[in-house]
């Protein structure tokens, strides 16, 4: 007779597959999960407590910190909510600057998930590919705003820095270089009998269950969600451009690596139609007065970003600094589904179910 | 000295006055607080006051007027054109402080100076709470003018109640005075810009009043505290419920179906010193609108139903709500703290939180 007891597993904090210091404590029976209890806060720095006491401008490096793979979308979505809050008009350029940006940051952070996620569950090549192109990104980020993650490139009104000579030829040659590599990625994976018997039917989850836990991006639209708020509530200059939101049905860790894919696939186009219409001259920075006060009330914007949607709530005094600052990370909320998927699991699929929410611990405690 | 470095100065002065006087202000502020109770019954003492020093107010004004016009001319001396809008501004702050000085010094023997300051600072407080009020649709500027002027009037006062009697002292508070003048005025400028934009109903104005008619008909009429159009959120329409109909609420806003909010896109609380806020932006895929739904809960006793049963997206913003201000969900399946370790102290998003290290 096989006699089998319960037994509590502890994964993390540092365990390289939770993609930082993501806690597990699993309650095990033989190989199948009956309990998983997620334990987080220990990236948590208070973000919101500091910036009650930092003038706008100086919240936004904070902002960087929190979903470093993608720091030009968490720029955005501050200023975003202060320039909502004073009804600011943003020059073309700096509009366009900052769609383009964004865009290359979604590629980098895609690839990055990409890269990672293949290295989970065993493929190690594609890591090695995933980090060429994204360094080629980090680059040319670098080149323009001076920082490799932490960028610090967009101010209230515009952004900081003007695009150095060249810098836009490079992008428009990166795209097509991309797409390239991006083509050899699906022959490398996307049609690997291995990876497809992986993955597939792995971490189900239905539309309503999906809706419930307030999932986004990727996590919604793998479950036919049609989603994006670039599409349905646009914001910057995102209806000027031609793109196409990557919709899947199946609701498992497959449809969620193909959302994805097909993501960086839309992102080039908006970075090339973007790269393409730039005005050729232009302000970058609105006219914004010395110290920015917004006017006494509260605001909630929510953007798109690659981990899904990313809100910023401030609650102003007039004052020049924020009476309250509450960021939605997209992580913190799309992580609560994981003890739900995980119930029932066999414990090898563990990494490919977390890995397959895309979590960035940065984000998840804020 | 040249004029330009006149004109420097003055500008140093008028800034440094404008933080001595917010400084004070929030002095102010806080002995009004305390006085809150005594205030009520005073109330009507400071228009008593009014009626009585009429005459003696004149005076001041006449005095004030002629103070102002030779401040005007030493203004103009030292060049500028903009600088003779601020000292109209100047001279009618001026006259202000002199007539609430006046007043004060013809006011009985028994009522101490600070009494009298604390009774003004109701006085001022309460005009303050009015203009407000009457501002529901939020209009920022509007505000801001009542805040400044209620400054201005409670830094002249706060400054007669000290000491104040050479020279130094009254130029000091006239400056004062001349500031916040001045951003009211600045205020007052702006607000009229703004104005034909004010009139305009939102676009989204017809949407709030199906959801209002939608509930009116279905769960009568006293759930909500307040409705309005948040201008400064993209114009997202937003309910403010009762404290004890919120759940209810929530719930007819999921599973209506004209209304159909079944997305829960964030939720979180604020401390807003007199009370705490809980802030939902809900989100309805079947109609494509947003609604904000917000609560107001008692700072002294922090509880409010989770609405975790309704959306279960709400389970760690609550937690964290939770944590950081110390909020408690009822009907919550697990409330624990979720940033902070277990053991730890207070609440660090309350605004009196204190930070404590067993070690300092």
């Amino acid at each position: 007779m096989i006699r089998t007891e319960e037994m509590l597993l502890n994964v993390g904090p540092q365990h390289p597959s939770t993609h930082g210091v993501f806690r597990i404590v699993l309650k095990i029976d033989g190989e199948v999960i009956k309990e998983a209890t997620p334990v987080i806060g220990y990236l948590h720095r208070g973000t919101e407590k500091i910036a009650e006491n930092l003038q706008y401008t100086q919240i936004i490096p904070y902002t960087d910190r929190m979903d470093y793979l993608a720091a030009m979308t968490n720029n955005y979505i501050l200023c975003h909510a202060v320039e909502t809050m004073m009804a600011m008009e943003l020059p073309e350029r700096a509009e366009y600057l900052r769609v383009i940006v964004m865009e290359l940051g979604r590629v980098a952070s895609h690839l990055v998930w990409f890269g990672t996620y293949l290295l989970d569950i065993g493929a190690m090549s594609p890591f090695l590919y995933a980090f060429r192109e994204r360094e080629v990104i980090i680059n040319l980020l670098n080149e323009i705003s001076g920082g490799r993650l932490t960028f610090n490139y967009m101010r209230v009104g515009g952004v900081k820095w003007d695009a150095p000579e060249g810098w836009l030829t490079k992008v428009r040659e990166f795209v097509p270089y991309m797409r390239e590599q991006l083509a050899g990625y699906h022959d490398l994976v996307t049609g690997n009998e291995i990876f497809m018997a992986r993955i597939k039917g792995v971490g189900t989850y239905s539309r309503e269950t999906a809706l419930s836990y307030s999932l986004s991006g990727a996590n919604l639209r793998c479950t036919g969600v049609d989603w994006d708020l670039r599409k349905n509530e646009p914001y910057s200059i995102y209806d000027r451009f031609n793109f196409d939101v990557p919709v899947f049905h199946e609701g498992d860790a497959l449809a969620r690596y193909k959302c994805r894919m097909g993501e960086i696939e839309e992102a080039l186009k908006i970075v090339e139609q973007a790269a393409a219409q730039i005005p050729e001259e232009g302000a970058i920075m609105a006219k914004v007065p010395r110290i920015i006060k917004p006017p006494a009330g509260e605001t909630y914007v929510r953007i798109e970003s690659p981990r899904g949607e990313i809100g910023c709530y401030i609650a102003s005094k007039g004052k020049k600094e924020p009476y309250r600052l509450k960021f939605r990370r997209p992580s913190f909320y799309n992580l609560q589904i994981l003890p739900e998927l995980l119930e029932g699991e066999n414990i090898s699929n563990l990494i490919a179910i977390l890995g397959g929410i895309d979590i960035v611990l940065g984000e998840v405690d804020g | 000295m040249t004029d330009e470095s006149r004109t420097d100065d003055l500008a140093e002065e008028k800034r440094k006055a404008v933080e001595e006087a917010k400084r004070k202000a929030a002095e102010l502020r806080k002995a009004r607080e305390e006085k809150k109770a005594e205030a009520d019954q005073e109330k009507e003492a400071p228009k008593e006051e009014d009626a009585d020093l009429a005459k003696k107010k004149a005076a001041a004004a006449a005095k004030a007027k002629a103070a102002a016009l030779k401040k005007k001319k030493e203004l103009e001396q030292a060049g500028g054109a903009d600088e003779k809008a601020k000292a109209a501004a100047a001279a009618r702050a001026k006259a202000e402080a002199l007539k609430k000085k006046r007043e004060k010094e013809a006011a009985p023997g028994e009522d101490t100076d600070a009494d009298l300051a604390k009774k003004k600072a109701v006085a001022a407080a309460k005009a303050k709470a009015a203009a407000l009020r009457k501002k529901k649709e939020q209009d920022p500027d509007e505000k801001a003018k009542a805040v400044a002027a209620a400054k201005a009037k409670s830094a002249a006062l706060k400054k007669k109640s000290g000491t104040g009697d050479d020279e130094k002292a009254k130029a000091v508070a006239a400056a004062k005075a001349k500031a916040k003048a001045a951003a009211a005025a600045k205020a007052k400028a702006k607000e009229k810009e703004e104005e034909p934009e004010e009139v305009k109903p939102s676009l989204n104005q017809p949407i709030l009043d199906r959801y209002l008619a939608i509930i009116r008909e279905n769960l009568g009429d006293d759930l909500l505290e307040d409705a309005y159009i948040n201008r400064l959120a993209k114009d997202v329409p937003t309910l403010v419920a009762k404290i004890d109909s919120y759940f209810k609420l929530a719930q007819f806003l999921k599973y209506n179906e004209l209304l159909a909010f079944d997305y829960l896109s964030e939720t979180h609380g604020t401390d807003f010193e007199t009370h705490m806020e809980i802030y939902n932006h809900l989100y309805s895929y079947q109609n494509n609108q947003s609604v904000a739904l917000k609560v107001k809960i008692d700072r002294e006793k922090p509880v409010i139903q989770s609405i975790t049963p309704l959306w279960t997206g709400a389970n760690w913003p609550e937690r964290e709500a939770f944590d950081l201000l110390g909020i408690v969900f009822e009907g919550h399946p697990n409330m624990t703290r979720i940033m902070m370790p277990d053991d730890w102290v207070g609440h660090p998003l309350r605004k009196d939180y204190e930070p404590y290290d067993v070690e300092v």
